[in-house]
């Protein structure tokens, strides 16, 4: 009985940790294309110009 | 340009005719403010599909100094473009994705922000509710196995603490729908629904506070899990399905070019021009408004007005219809009425009006909420009557109605219809069928007849070389050598057909609404009508076009608007399958006779205007039968309203496919045998989980009514109907739903080549 007082509130953050991260991603714009995102593994170079990827993100999120 | 873009030189076409893509103003108009002084545009790019069309329109449109970023989404086929205004021209950005060889279409803004914000809510309180399910359920597991009423009272609180939340977070969606319904006086499937999940949540609150032994935290939350999976998917299927649609929609060009009194020529948009106003109509454009010609030569394209397959040459006098595609010289027209009351306006008046059979339609899902609603509620009420005789006690009533509304809260039922619509979109999307909503799939389900327009619908709607009718055949090439400067359907046709033309030196000219003229080193050749290569036109059939040699005809070719591929096969597969074919077009009667009789259909109609081919649909609804339409053209779009349901090619006119119910984008007319094969296929499986629903009813209801349903029970019957729901629905993706014929192989070989590429 007494495991559970700090068992379960460490289970329940873990879920709570979890469900937060995917909320952020979603929230990110990470599931916006999931199909060019598996695509874009064949890339040879990083991204075009001025760290397109990361700049194109930071638009997602703050528009 | 690169490997994959497949119209490179139709994007080069683009981008040479005024179009909202290359004029600056539309596309500042369209971007979106960003910080720091960015402008943010999204474009549609249809034909990206890999990794090198990605970094190809990537990198082109990062090396303009004025792109700050550029990002494709393959997933919804647009890019992304956050670009500086002061340093360059929007136009630019739509030049250089049409330099590498992609088309690339401006959206309709005010469908874009139509577009709602209920998918990412969605995600969200899935995300939230199976969180608390997964959480709860283990939780439950110990009571189950036996927890001491110690423990077992601390497990409910904690559980309480997580349901109550998420409940009120993620049940949002159904309560909303379900007071909606309440508002307006009728019962659909979210007021059980959300009846049940409160109940259940208000009851095991209740047991919890009594340190009861029963509480159902975990059947109410992980219901809501179940119904929201149903939910988002069903939303990803008709959102995808839209995005794609709008992909295709292309922006009609809204102005036209008037020439004014003092001879200055002025942008004027459509809706602005008044009858008598001066119209200067370039080659390749549509006829803004109904309009007469008063100066110039060419010939117009009719295909997508009155389904006449062979170009039409008009001279000062003719009169034309708006939506008609001007092919060869400039005209001056003189317009005639304006856009409000011009063809395309009447057609779409006349659509309005022509709601049809479908607006008595009531989906399948509403019908069994009608039903099952008031039969549930009503259940509950005896339950709670007969134990309160019975026994006397308000508890045991209240715990027991409360059961019987959770045991029959229809998890499997509300999944039974949208799970199965869900794959079945899927499995149409990948053949190229793109379906508006799951109702339509019902609709297709129980067609009894199936109506075809002709020109571009069971034909290409583009003129193919048949055959040379007279002369030499090495006239072939010389034919060729002139058709090449020219944009006329019938000699891109012969270039087609000729392959490589070799570069001949010489003096080429062409006369609008004639032909081309060629001065070469051995004489004068010309190409075109009969009567100005000095020929005379026996057969009296516009579909040919002769060659000239200082005026001696030498040779003539004929054309055809040649059936799609397969057309055939699918008009003899709908007659296997007992359903009857009707042809209607507003062609002349002699193609029209001579098409039905290649593809061996028995009942056809020519010469039909708008207006008579409405008239048939609305025969035939009357007549209690349920037709398909099939159709592509502006004259078509009221019958395809009219029709119980219809289809659409993707090269359909905007207004057709806007009225259309699924959009094809195969050549193969198969695709649309196969989609009504998917639909009865999936009718069935719909009555096939209704049925396991109605099982899973039988069984549990009297458990429920006789108080014999404990958490576990109830926690276990109902995961285990929503599951055994969803895999009769993806049955649906085994087995091919057609046997491969050969046409639709060669179609496969064709594309994966095109793949491989």
């Amino acid at each position: 009985m007494s495991g559970l007082v700090f068992l379960i509130p460490i289970a329940l953050f873990m879920g709570a940790l979890g469900l937060g991260a995917f909320l952020w991603s979603l929230k990110s714009g990470q599931y916006d294309d999931l199909e060019g995102a598996a695509h874009r593994i064949f890339e040879q170079e990083d991204a075009p110009k001025d760290g397109g990827k990361e700049k194109a993100e930071t638009h997602d999120r703050k528009a | 340009m690169s490997c994959c873009a497949p119209g490179a030189e139709a994007a080069a076409e683009l981008a040479a005719t005024p179009s909202p893509e290359t004029d600056d103003e539309t596309l500042l108009a369209s971007s979106r403010a960003l910080e720091d002084g960015l402008l943010q545009l999204e474009l549609a790019v249809p034909d990206v599909h890999c990794a090198a069309c990605m970094s190809t329109l990537e990198s082109a449109l990062g090396r303009l100094d004025m792109v700050d970023t550029a990002r494709v989404n393959l997933s919804t086929k647009r890019v992304r473009i956050a670009y500086r205004p002061g340093s360059g021209r929007p136009s630019d950005l739509t030049r250089a994705i049409t330099g590498t060889g992609y088309r690339t279409f401006l959206l309709d803004p005010e469908a874009e922000a139509a577009t709602d914000r209920s998918f990412s809510e969605l995600l969200r309180a899935l995300a939230v509710s199976g969180f608390a399910a997964a959480n709860i359920m283990l939780f439950s597991v110990s009571i189950w196995s036996g927890a001491d009423p110690v423990t077992r009272d601390l497990f409910h609180w904690i559980s309480a603490l997580i349901a109550l939340p998420a409940i009120g977070y993620a049940g949002r969606p159904f309560f909303r729908s379900a007071f909606r319904a309440l508002r307006h006086g009728v019962l659909n499937m979210d007021v059980p629904i959300s009846l049940g999940v409160l109940l259940a949540a208000g009851l095991s609150l209740y047991e919890t506070l009594v340190h009861g032994e029963n509480a159902y935290f975990d059947a109410s939350v992980s219901l809501l899990f179940f119904l929201l999976i149903g939910r988002t998917l069903d939303h990803m299927m008709r959102e995808k399905a839209r995005s794609a649609v709008r992909n295709l929609a292309r922006l009609a060009p809204g102005s036209a070019i008037v020439v004014h009194e003092d001879g200055h020529r002025e942008h004027v948009p459509i809706r602005e021009i008044a009858p008598g106003m001066i119209i200067e109509l370039p080659a390749g454009e549509r006829v803004p408004v109904d309009a007469t010609v008063i100066g110039g030569q060419s010939e117009v394209d009719l295909s997508l007005v009155t389904g006449e397959s062979v170009p039409e040459p008009v001279a000062p006098g003719s009169a034309l219809l708006s939506g008609a595609i001007n092919i060869s010289g400039v005209l001056t027209l003189r317009a005639t009425r304006p856009a409000a009351d011009s063809f395309l306006a009447r057609m779409i008046s006349l659509m309005e009006a022509a709601e049809g059979s479908r607006a008595g339609y009531k989906r399948l899902a509403d019908r069994a909420a009608a039903i099952y609603a008031p039969a549930v509620h009503i259940l509950a009420l005896a339950t709670f009557a007969g134990w309160l005789i019975v026994t006397g006690g308000w508890h045991d009533a209240i715990v027991n109605a409360v059961a019987v509304l959770i045991i029959t809260c229809p998890c499997a039922l509300a999944l039974a219809v949208p799970i199965v619509h869900v794959v079945a979109a899927g499995r149409l999307f990948e053949r190229g069928v793109m379906m508006r909503d799951g109702a339509a799939l019902e609709r297709l389900a129980d067609v009894d007849r199936v109506v075809f327009d002709k020109t571009g619908t069971l034909t290409e709607g583009r003129p193919v070389f048949s055959g040379q009718m007279f002369g030499d055949p090495a006239m072939r090439e010389r034919a060729a050598i002139l058709a090449a400067v020219s944009r006329h359907p019938f000699s891109r046709a012969l270039v087609a057909a000729s392959g490589p033309v070799p570069q001949v030196p010489g003096e080429f000219r062409e006369e609008p609404g004639h032909g081309i003229e060629a001065r070469l080193g051995d004489g004068v050749w010309r190409l075109g009508r009969a009567e100005w290569c000095g020929a005379v036109d026996t057969q009296g059939s516009a579909s040919a076009v002769w060659l000239s040699r200082d005026g001696v005809p030498v040779a003539a070719f004929g054309f055809d608007d040649a059936p799609r591929p397969d057309a055939a096969a699918a008009i003899a597969e709908l007659a296997r399958m007992g359903k009857p074919v009707t042809l209607l077009s507003g062609d002349r009667p002699a193609p029209v006779a001579d098409l039905a009789r290649r593809l061996g259909i028995a009942d056809f109609a020519a010469g039909l205007t708008p207006a008579g081919k409405l008239e048939r649909l609305q025969d035939y609804a009357a007549r209690g039968e349920r037709v398909l339409m099939v159709g592509d053209g502006i004259n078509d779009a009221p019958a395809l309203r009219a029709a119980h349901v219809s289809m659409a090619p993707s090269t359909a006119a905007d207004v057709g496919r806007n009225a259309a119910d699924f959009i094809f984008t195969r050549d193969s007319l198969l695709t649309v045998v196969e989609a009504m094969r998917l639909a009865r296929r999936a009718a069935s499986a719909v009555r096939e989980n209704f049925a396991l629903a109605l099982i899973y009813n039988v069984i549990a209801v009297p458990l429920a009514v006789t108080g014999h349903v404990t958490p576990l029970i109830a926690a276990l019957a109902m995961s285990s109907s929503s599951i055994l729901v969803t895999l009769n629905a993806l049955k649906l993706r085994l087995g091919d739903t057609l046997p491969a014929s050969a046409g639709q192989k060669a179609g496969r070989a064709v594309q994966t080549m095109a793949a491989a590429e």
